[in-house]
């Protein structure tokens, strides 16, 4: 039993993110330390013992490095105490995030796999356009996003659309550089074998091509999640008037408020982990509905 | 090969059309205006490419008369697109004939597809290049032809003109972007690669930071940027932080896997040699972990500009690429937003071109490099 614990994941995991919290909280005290003798030498505490000493850096309002449990009642207060559709509320930001991050990825993907397919089969799109489509996963083209929001709002396009504009051409990229590589997988062999079953070019791609890259696909897929959210996230530091994580970020780090920060990050860390573990779900039952063991 | 070629045959007849019609609303049409020599060169490309549209294919010298006409047409195109006035259907007509006929190009080179060798990697340039240059000139012949606002898309020739007349304040920006990115990315992966080699000796810890570093890679860390601002201050070591956060778990997780590379039959005759585990480390092990480390590198160098661009939306001291770009947003100077992502794309592009280069340069060795040779 023990040994088993030893040799898998979940106990190692376990100590080392305990090792990390530990950290922190010794982060806490001594990055908030200075703060804290400030505090106290305004109030003319001079005789503070080291608890109390070590207990200020762990609750001060607005400290430099808050403490792990500061960054947790933040975020039960503003996820489960406050009203959903508070715009103080976590969840409300969350959904706004959300829904623009999935909206875009639908697309994103979609797009992503159509070019996939065509690039498969047209020899010129593959050789000319291609090339660029890898070429951008070198450029930040993140860069990109303030100025997509600033030209939709001069055509009057607001709300979650540009945002998802912004997304979906984050992930259409790893989408489409991932499905083409799926599609592309099944060996000299196989494509040999559909051939000598007359197998047409329709039938080779559903029968084998497709199957084929569902891997691949996910794989991306998961990729372009991730990316999607982080693009929504940043897109909304343009546009923050109608709230999100990017926006709480923005706010947090006008006003200084760095358990907003932290706790908004805690929470789009936790949305991107949602996002990506059921993109990973959904593989696994396709996988096991293709009949894979 | 004799097939009816309709891009050919669309392209033709459109640039006939753009021989005969009307560049602008305000002119009315006289064969016999300012433009004569450029209706005369319409009317010789359409009719070539009527007469190779259908037949067999062409072979010979004359097969590069599409490549060459669908040149001379864009330069044409440009020029006209620069001109004043509203622009009428013979305008479009050209365009189209131009886009298709730089389509067909696209397939001619690709017929020369050389086999193998510095003539393939040539041909292999020279249609994505010419993709490129196509999709350029039509940006540059729609922006400027159908007048769109320079606050909505500026054409390719504005923002190179402003690139040029603003080379003082954009080198600035990518000196300081640059600082940062530079430093962040040496420290994080360079820790990075320590890191897994230090916990090499500890499967327990390996077991304990790899799942989390795999989860780390998926989360949303540009977040830590306004965190990184408070804690380092405007300057670039608050961006040299916010890469070194983020190249840390990347470089990690590929080390690690990078350093369970090498064969069990390798590592064994290192054990018969009675190697130690430094020198097993250095002649066996790191070697053939390269491949994965520069993998992470190469992943990085991207990670690394998207971390240092984006911190700066949070605050910069008034210089650096990211805050360029922020503010000229603001002020809707949108050719400058342009001129900026076109020096942030060569320089990512430069970045990892140089990586790859001195991969080719270290793991020439390697299968993936090969193969082929």
């Amino acid at each position: 039993m023990l040994t088993s614990l030893w040799s898998g994941k979940t106990l190692p995991v376990i100590v080392v993110s305990t090792i990390l919290v530990v950290f922190w909280y010794v982060g806490s005290i001594y990055l908030n330390g200075d703060m804290q003798r400030d505090a106290f030498a305004n109030a003319n505490k001079t005789d503070y013992t080291l608890s109390e000493f070590i207990k200020g850096t762990w609750t001060q309002e607005r400290p430099k490095l808050p403490a792990p449990d500061q960054i947790l009642s933040e975020l039960y207060k503003t996820v489960i105490d406050t009203a959903p559709t508070s715009k103080r509320s976590l969840v409300f930001h969350g959904y706004v995030t959300l829904s623009a991050t999935l909206f875009g990825f639908l697309i994103g993907s979609v797009l992503g796999m159509i070019l996939a397919i065509l690039v498969v089969h047209v020899k010129s799109l593959d050789k000319s356009l291609m090339p660029w489509v890898v070429a951008s996963q070198t450029i930040p083209i993140i860069a990109l996003a303030p100025m997509i929001i600033v030209i939709m709002n001069q055509f009057d396009i607001t709300g979650l659309v540009p945002k998802s504009i912004i997304a979906a051409y984050l992930s259409f990229f790893p989408v489409t550089v991932g499905m083409v590589k799926g599609l592309r997988s099944p060996d000299p062999l196989q494509l040999d074998l559909m051939r000598s079953y007359w197998a047409s070019r329709v039938q080779i791609f559903f029968k084998l091509r497709i199957p084929a890259s569902v891997p691949f696909l996910f794989a991306s897929l998961k990729v372009g999640v991730a990316a999607s959210l982080v693009g929504t996230v940043v897109a909304e530091l343009t546009k923050s008037e109608d709230g999100g994580f990017g926006a709480r970020l923005l706010a947090g780090s006008y006003y200084g408020q760095t358990i907003q920060i932290w706790s908004a990050l805690f929470a789009a860390s936790a949305c991107a982990w949602a996002l990506v573990t059921l993109v990973g779900i959904l593989d696994r039952l396709v996988t096991k509905a293709m009949g894979a063991r | 090969m004799g097939r009816y070629n309709y891009l050919l045959a669309i392209g033709g007849a459109a640039a006939i059309f753009a021989a005969v019609g009307s560049y602008t609303h305000d002119v009315p049409v006289s064969l016999f205006d300012d433009h004569v020599i450029k209706r005369l060169i319409f009317g010789i490309i359409g009719v070539t490419a009527l007469r190779q549209s259908g037949g067999p294919e062409v072979t010979g010298p004359q097969r590069w008369n599409i490549p060459f006409a669908s040149f001379i047409l864009a330069i044409e195109l440009v020029t006209l697109a620069h001109a004043e006035g509203t622009r009428a259907w013979g305008f479009y007509a050209a365009t189209l004939a131009f886009w298709l006929l730089a389509w067909r190009a696209v397939d001619v080179v690709l017929a020369e597809q050389a086999p193998r060798g510095r003539a393939k990697l040539l041909s292999d340039l020279a249609v994505p290049m010419i993709f490129g240059f196509t999709l350029i000139v039509l940006w540059e012949v729609l922006a400027r032809g159908l007048q769109i606002p320079m606050v909505i898309l500026p054409a390719p020739s504005a923002i190179l003109g402003k690139l040029f007349t603003s080379l003082p304040i954009l080198g600035a920006d990518f000196l300081q972007t640059v600082q940062g990115i530079l430093a962040g990315y040496v420290i994080g992966c360079g820790a990075g690669i320590l890191v897994a080699i230090l916990i090499d000796r500890v499967p327990f810890l390996q077991r304990g930071l790899l799942p989390l570093g795999n989860l780390v890679s998926a989360l949303p860390i540009v977040g830590v940027a306004p965190i990184m601002v408070m804690w380092f201050g405007f300057d670039w070591q608050s961006k040299a932080a916010v890469v070194v956060i983020m190249t840390f778990f990347p470089q990690l997780v590929n080390t690690v896997a990078g350093l369970a590379a090498s064969g069990a039959m390798e590592r064994d005759l290192m054990k018969t040699y009675a190697a130690s585990y430094g020198q097993t480390l250095f002649a066996l092990r790191l070697p053939s972990a390269l491949p994965f480390i520069f993998n992470g590198l190469k992943i990085n160098s991207t990670l690394a500009l998207i971390g240092a661009i984006v911190a700066e939306f949070f605050g910069t001291p008034i210089v650096g690429m990211g805050f360029r770009i922020n503010t000229e947003v603001g002020r809707m100077n949108i050719d400058m937003v342009w001129a900026t992502i076109v020096v942030a794309a060569l320089c990512g592009s430069l970045f990892y071109g140089i990586l790859a280069f001195i991969e080719k340069r270290i793991t020439f060795w390697h299968v993936s490099y090969r193969q082929g040779a």
